[in-house]
């Protein structure tokens, strides 16, 4: 379906398929070093993070020449907080790409789904780029389509939790039936659970704690970025069929069949 | 959940290995969830008047202590003093006087702070839902509530007098706050009042009660240690390095995102070391008398507890860069733009602007 196209969000082509959260870092200075590095082109930021009034702690100012920001909405509990802090972003910042994520539950931090899709809704008539964050639910992710989102984050697992791909039937599923580009989001922890998102399909893939938290941000950066590039490239290659067994040609009742011709 | 048992044995456990393999499980949580980033706030205290008398405190009423609450432009001073210094998020706090500090002088001081800080919590006595829902409304981010010990008997002893007598209406203060909307609430016990693993394990309880029936609040927890004023109060029970330490550990293992706060009435070396643990948010450059920053030299009124930390709030950045921490001055913010708020477009990075055109 979307085999070989480019991904295009927001009417601007992204080529490397990797998105780098700019959260939990040691040092801003070290987000700054791991974007170069692994040459990621969209990065996300907690406006609640964003400091305008002084330099020296304002994230912005460290994103390297070029970065496609999309603020987050970190900390909203509902579509209307996030609606405000999307505004804010606008109003503060001159930022226009949102993902919305809305969270009621600071034990797990599942996203709202329902919340989640009135405020794509409204960011959308407002004139914002939007990328909600969601629980991998079908009937959730045809509603942010209608609606207008730019392209739609399931998560892989718990965020944070570095568990993998745990919802990769359900993530199957959206990118089967939803055209807008699919970017899997939270709960990846190494580069092959985001290669293994790219083989099935994903458009790409956001990593946040996996590489902050790293014990080399820059390099573990790298190693995602260049992980989804593989995934893709195998995506659009073409798979071999995968079996449960290895494919035997009937050697011990190919007999039975050859004498009968 | 830990059993009663469970958290006893580990507090009686000072094994070498053992401890120190409990910081370690704890640091690498500490990691996964935070990363390497620490909030800093300060307190600013509007009011020592005090209605209560809990026997352990500097500013329970009986005490021959110089009162005094802020005005409006002496609040201003403060605030202005704190803000410059760097810090975005300001809790304030008040002795616990409906009387002398009713909500409305408390709305003030928050009106006041929204003009300074993008973040705002309460330490003040506890509410009813409306009020705290009204204090919501004027920018309250958290509020600070704790139930000193969570021992019927010892409170009760402890707190003889004032509203506060009554265990139960402030054990469902928490409750309260979380009603109003307010966002995030911070639960503790004085440590050294009663039983420490006893206490511990009611407010683990307690924690995980509030998070079941009200997840949509961001709680943090705090271990303050009691630490009397001089010859003002004996019958309490010192709690050690090593017990506090193992605290924060078991807090974070237990309750992963949960924040922990750690303030100056702790020494810098215990702070620093705790950091790497589980503690996520820190207060600095802190003075705990009324008008303490601006208007008075510390020592000329009484503080409610002694600041063993004096560092500035630069010292302390400078600290948290050296141990690999991002220090954080704005988490939240209540509001829409404010004043200070400058647009980024000012900064001279205009390439950062909409890097692929307006839409």
């Amino acid at each position: 379906m979307k085999t070989g196209s480019p991904l295009i969000i927001g009417g601007r082509e992204i080529k490397n398929r990797f998105f780098l959260g700019t959260g939990k870092f040691k040092s801003k200075a070290d987000m700054k070093k791991s974007i170069i590095e692994s040459k990621v082109e969209v990065v996300t930021v907690a406006m609640r993070r964003v400091d305008t009034d002084r330099h020296s702690e304002n994230i912005l100012e460290y994103l390297p020449e070029g970065t496609i920001i999309m603020v987050n909405t970190s900390g909203a509990r509902n579509a209307k907080e996030a609606v405000r802090i999307a505004r804010l972003a606008r109003e503060a910042a001159d930022i226009d790409w949102v993902k919305i994520e809305v969270i009621n539950d600071s034990k797990y931090l599942l996203p709202d789904n329902y919340e989640t899709v009135k405020a794509t809704e409204t960011l959308v008539s407002d004139g914002f780029t939007v990328l909600p964050y969601m629980h991998p639910d079908l009937y959730a992710a045809r509603e942010l389509q209608a609606v207008g989102a730019a392209a739609i984050m399931p998560l892989g697992s718990l965020i944070g939790s570095g568990q993998g791909l745990e919802a990769r039937r359900f993530i199957e599923v959206l990118i089967a039936e939803i055209d807008a580009p699919i970017i899997v989001d939270a709960g990846i922890g190494r580069p092959s659970q985001a290669a293994e998102a790219m083989e099935i399909g994903a458009d790409g893939v956001l990593a946040n704690t996996a590489v902050a938290a790293a014990g080399d941000s820059a390099a573990m950066a790298k190693a995602f970025s260049m992980a989804v590039e593989a995934g893709r490239m195998a995506y659009t290659s073409k798979f071999i069929p995968s079996k449960e067994l290895a494919e035997a040609s009937s050697p011990l009742t190919g007999f039975l069949f050859d004498e009968k011709q | 959940m830990i059993s009663l048992t469970e958290l006893k044995d580990i507090l009686n456990n000072n094994d070498r290995e053992f401890v120190e393999d409990l910081a370690q499980k704890a640091r690498e949580t500490t990691i996964q969830y935070f990363g390497r980033v620490v909030s800093l706030y300060a307190p600013l205290y509007l009011s020592n008047f005090c209605d209560n008398y809990c026997i352990y405190c500097g500013f329970q009423k009986n005490r021959q202590v110089k009162r005094k609450k802020l005005t409006i432009d002496e609040m201003h001073r403060e605030m202005q003093k704190v803000s410059a210094a760097g810090i975005q998020n300001i809790l304030l706090l008040t002795g616990e006087s409906r009387e002398k500090t009713p909500v409305d002088y408390i709305k003030g001081a928050v009106q006041a702070a929204k003009e300074y800080f993008p973040s705002i919590s309460l330490e003040v006595y506890p509410l009813e839902v409306d009020e705290y829902r009204e204090l919501f409304s004027a920018g309250v981010d958290g509020v600070t509530i704790y139930q000193e010990t969570y021992n019927k008997a010892r409170y009760k002893a402890l707190h003889p007098g004032g509203k506060k007598a009554d265990y139960q209406y402030r054990y469902s203060t928490p409750e309260r706050v979380a009603q109003s909307g307010i966002r995030m609430i911070n639960m503790g016990v004085l440590l050294g009042l009663s039983e420490v693993a006893e206490d511990i394990y009611h407010l683990f309880l307690h924690l995980e009660w509030m998070e079941k029936h009200y997840p949509g609040v961001e709680y943090a927890l705090s271990f303050p240690r009691l630490i009397p004023l001089k010859n003002s109060f004996n019958d309490y029970i010192e709690v050690s390095d090593i017990t506090l330490i193992k605290l924060i550990c078991m807090a974070r293992l237990l309750f992963p995102r949960v924040g922990i706060n750690l303030s100056t009435r702790e020494p810098a070396a215990i702070r620093d070391h705790a950091l790497m643990l589980g503690v996520t948010r820190i207060s600095a450059a802190s003075k705990t008398t009324v008008g303490g920053y601006s208007l008075c030299h510390a020592n000329t009124k009484a503080p409610q507890f002694e600041v063993m930390d004096n560092r500035s709030v630069k010292e302390i950045v400078e600290m948290l860069e050296q141990k690999g921490f991002d220090p954080v001055f704005t988490d939240w913010r209540a509001d829409g733009i404010r004043n200070q708020l400058r647009p980024f477009g000012g900064r001279g990075t205009a390439s950062l602007r909409r890097p692929f055109g307006p839409s």
